[in-house]
């Protein structure tokens, strides 16, 4: 069959007028019935893949990319179901074809390589078993089973593929389990793949490597390719074609560059501007805008990428609209936080209650000017969290010095302690972890208030109004509770909790990597205004090199826990000096396409 | 194929590749674009003002109100306390004033259930018995609480050793029968010498509090490294005060179920021990008690035996549904897809 493919696709790619497309989807709608009525989930959708072609959707979450996806391959869930249009698969309509005929063209005709590494293997089998699995469904396992899953598996770039079958999922690192899925999803080679966030969970160089991978695989088999993504970078990266859905429409689509380069509707403009891997430039707050826009009249003459290399001489210049300033409060440009030589140590539980040390931070120095953003990159396993703790004076360090405003914060206690808390802040990664869902928004920005005792009831409601304000949600949200906001509104809380204290450092945790794209801008745009509204020092940890852009003046790079390369923001992306921040900055997906 | 094996770059790294610069099909690629009037564009990511505010309480309380399970169960529960906290209002007779010249007698009016062997009103006596037996349910469930939920968070939340000797603790008495240790504990002479309700609730808390503090420690656990509980700390809120503020109220669900759930079983337990003329003294009311007395004539007057066994079920059924009820109503991965 996928012979058959590569004469059409690979061989003859002149011969294209009269080709009929793998999988054409006309006029798609799918309704899930909920408690609370029918939901019509996608609408209208179409889109058509020819043989041996990438196709992505890109959108937001909730957009119905998934789902339309899920009902090509008949997995809709079971409230689900197609209530209109037509799904072709190679010339047959499969939006309700029975369940036998599902099952005859799952795994031989059409593949899935799901979204999530850590859950969709199944931790109580081996990977050869399952990979056995998928080829005996198909017919495929013949008698030398375990010749044909080293096969695969080594197709996928499993190195030891003999062995590798043997070992359980728990063994395997993320980037490995995606590879075993990816085995799985092409082991009886498919004409049509559905890759559905494939690489969402990996870091980015780990994510380049599967995808390059995939790549190469699904040339070589004469695959097509349902790439699900959310970033646009990628998308147009990985596909000759875009299919942009919202709110369950295909709102535009056509060849990937075309779109990216010239994109017409203006929710995909809206896309293109707030991917962060595409852009190029650090935000600007309104007013360094405007600052800079007289500037630039004024001296006739362009401001290089309208950026401003140290951001402090621009900013010295602007009154300080910080009210409650206290008079003894240093002028920006101070060293308000300065990491020295930090190491932790943390004792692994070995065998036989033997304890190995493990170095998750070693050395670190890191120097923090007041009213900048410092941004600690890192893959997962870098320290970069654990600076973070420890920072936050959560986690005791095992050596080293954390000075905040020239004081010792390790040694910290009682009332000391206390009024630190006031003036460091954190922001956590998980919109949903990071408040309690049994507080209301009111409690919830009340809380830091209340705990430091701060005014009284009247104050304190003010307080929480202005709070709410700064971050652009409406008063009303304040009786609401945390399950009924989205994931970017509930960040925004979390802003406001911080902001709750005034303090002087804002320690941001991943704070913006769950949030989709244009939530994600905005949050960042937020930070960026508060930031020049009240003085605030960031120190963002990202893993997020394309975020580090838009939001931080410094880089502090992260490898295994030491500091591979620090400098300004600019100097990191122009001038790498280390192979592994020059490895993640081209591992950023569609960096290199719009400039 | 296999001679196109790729190096795991996982493992070794490759040298660095050039820019992508995307895929350009050699097929010719229509470009749509959606009509905006179809699909037109709202606010990024605005706060829905229109429904009401909905805590999780009050959204449990939303799904509960629609299900059949949670209003019989209820209006059961809210019967028999109103039963025991009145039962005047619903027996005239005198459950106590007993003439044997009515001895085994059957049904008549102002007597609907027929009379004991002694000559009691069943009716009565069933009526006035609910109070004993749903005391020793009620009680007991809140020293369990008590006890249990304490260690059961203290243990969870702390940790170390801590939790090693309290959860060890715990597994001891576990390892007991509820039933079993309780029979033996009331045999003791200074429990014997002085039943009462109280010696059978302290009793039934000392061999029914391991269930709980398992519980609490485990719904502890889950919740004392959220987020939102390192947040508050970070706010400045002391290790102890984020435990009452933010871990317990977030563990109390699974609690309350299981709550729910064993005060049932502890009505049974005293009824048993009752019955087995260990649990409550002769001279208190209760469905054990009066189901230990009717045994013997089990064969030629059933009736009196069936309308306290029937009373217990009733009220064990209700609280064990009620359980149900606000388990899937509580535990949002219980609900039906």
């Amino acid at each position: 069959m996928s012979n058959y493919e590569k004469d059409m696709s690979v061989n003859n790619p002149a011969k294209k007028t009269d080709e009929t497309p793998l999988l054409e989807i006309r006029d798609l709608a799918i309704t899930f019935e909920t408690a609370n009525g029918p939901v019509n989930a996608v609408r209208s959708a179409h889109l058509t893949i020819m043989p041996g072609e990438t196709v992505a959707i890109v959108g937001e979450s909730g957009s119905g990319k998934s789902t339309t996806a899920l009902a090509a391959i008949g997995l809709l869930p079971s409230n689900g179901r197609v209530s209109g249009g037509q799904i072709f698969f190679d010339g047959e309509d499969i939006a309700h074809a029975g369940e036998k005929r599902m099952v005859e063209l799952r795994g031989n005709s059409i593949g899935m390589v799901p979204q999530d590494p850590m859950s969709n293997l199944n931790p109580v089998w081996k990977i050869g078993f399952q990979v056995k699995e998928t080829l005996k469904a198909n017919g495929l396992a013949g008698s030398n089973h375990k010749e044909r899953v080293a096969e695969v598996l080594t197709n996928a770039g499993l190195p030891d593929a003999a062995l590798r079958a043997k070992q359980y999922p728990h063994e395997f690192s993320g980037g490995m389990r995606q590879r075993a899925l990816i085995a799985i999803g092409l082991a009886c080679s498919p004409r049509l793949l559905i890759a559905d966030e494939p690489t969402s969970a990996l870091d980015v160089t780990v994510q380049r490597q599967i995808l390059d991978h995939l790549d190469t695989m699904t040339t070589e088999l004469g695959t097509a390719v349902l790439l699900i993504t959310h970033d646009l970078g990628l998308a147009a990266e990985r596909a000759e074609k875009l299919v942009v859905m919202y709110k369950g429409q295909v709102v535009e689509s056509g060849a990937a560059l075309e779109i990216l380069r010239n994109p017409q509707h203006p929710y995909t403009q809206r896309l293109i501007n707030a991917a962060p891997s595409l852009s190029s430039r650090r935000l600007q707050s309104q007013k360094v805008k405007d600052a800079l826009a007289g500037a630039v009249a004024e001296l006739d003459e362009p401001v290089e990428a309208g950026y401003t290399p140290s951001p402090v001489p621009a900013k010295s210049g602007l009154p300080s609209l910080r009210k409650d300033a206290e008079p003894g409060r240093a002028q920006a440009g101070d060293t308000i936080l300065e990491i020295k030589n930090l190491t932790k140590v943390f004792k692994l539980r070995g065998a036989l209650g033997k304890t190995t040390d493990f170095k998750a931070v070693d050395d670190v120095n890191i120097t923090v000017p007041r009213g900048t953003t410092m941004a600690i990159v890192g893959e997962s396993g870098s320290g970069k969290s654990t600076v973070a703790q420890m920072t936050l004076s959560l986690l005791a360090p095992t050596e080293g010095s954390i000075l905040f405003d020239g004081v010792e914060v390790n040694t910290l206690k009682g009332k000391a302690l206390f009024d630190f808390r006031r003036r460091v802040q954190p922001i956590f990664q998980d919109p949903y972890g990071s408040l309690d869902p049994m507080f209301n928004i009111y409690r919830t920005i009340e809380e830091p208030l209340k705990i430091h005792k701060i005014g009284n009831a009247k104050s304190r409601e003010k307080k929480v109004r202005e709070l709410l304000d700064q971050v652009s949600m409406p008063a009303a949200t304040m009786s609401r509770f945390p399950n009924e906001l989205s994931g970017g509104q509930r960040q925004r809380i979390a802003v406001a909790r911080a902001l709750a204290l005034n303090p002087d450092v804002i320690i941001c945790d991943e704070a913006v990597s769950a949030l989709d794209v244009l939530v994600q801008a905005q949050v960042l745009n937020l930070l960026n205004e508060l930031q020049e509204e009240l003085g605030l020092t960031y120190l963002f940890i990202t893993h997020d090199l394309a975020v580090v852009r838009q939001i931080a003046d410094h880089v502090t790079v992260m490898q295994s826990g030491r500091v591979v390369e620090a400098s300004s923001t600019d100097e990191v992306f122009n001038n790498p000096q280390q192979r592994y921040t020059q490895d993640l900055l081209s591992a950023i997906p569609g960096a290199t396409l719009l400039v | 194929m296999s001679e196109n094996l790729t190096p795991d770059k996982d493992l070794s790294p490759a040298a660095t590749p050039p820019a992508r610069q995307g895929k350009v099909s050699s097929r010719v690629i229509e470009h749509y674009v959606a009509p905006l009037e179809e699909t037109p564009l709202s606010a990024v990511d605005s706060v829905d003002v229109t429904a009401a505010p909905l805590s999780l309480w009050a959204e449990a309380w939303r799904n509960l109100r629609k299900q059949p399970l949670f209003i019989i169960s209820t209006l059961l529960i809210l019967l028999v306390l109103v039963v025991a906290i009145f039962p005047q209002l619903f027996a005239n007779v005198d459950p106590t004033s007993c003439d044997l010249g009515n001895s085994a007698e059957g049904a008549r009016s102002g007597h609907p259930l027929g009379f004991t062997l002694q000559g009691c009103d069943v009716y009565s006596r069933v009526i006035y018995g609910t109070r004993a037996s749903l005391m020793v349910g009620l009680f007991t469930t809140i020293g369990v609480l008590i006890i249990g939920g304490v260690m059961g968070a203290l243990a969870g939340y702390y940790g170390g050793w801590i939790d090693v000797i309290l959860a060890r603790l715990g597994d001891v008495f576990f390892a007991l029968p509820l039933i079993l240790g309780s029979i033996v504990m009331m045999q003791l002479p200074a429990f014997r010498e002085n039943r009462s309700v109280w010696t059978v609730v302290l009793v039934l808390v000392i061999f029914g509090w391991p269930q709980i503090a398992r519980i609490t420690r485990g719904a502890v656990i889950e919740n004392r490294n959220a987020d939102f509980v390192t947040a508050s700390k970070a706010l400045g809120l002391s290790r102890f005060k984020a435990l009452v503020r933010h871990v317990v109220p977030n563990s109390l669900a699974p609690i309350i179920v299981v709550a729910s759930i064993s005060l049932g079983t502890f009505i049974v337990a005293e009824a048993t021990l009752s019955f087995l003329g260990i649990g409550l003294p002769f001279s208190v009311m209760s469905w054990g008690n009066d189901i230990a007395s009717a045994q013997p004539q089990v064969r030629n007057n059933p009736a009196v035996l069936l309308w306290p066994a029937v009373a217990l079920s009733i009220t064990v059924l209700s609280f064990i549904m009620l359980g149900d009820a606000l388990r899937d109503a509580l535990d949002p991965k219980a609900r039906k897809r």
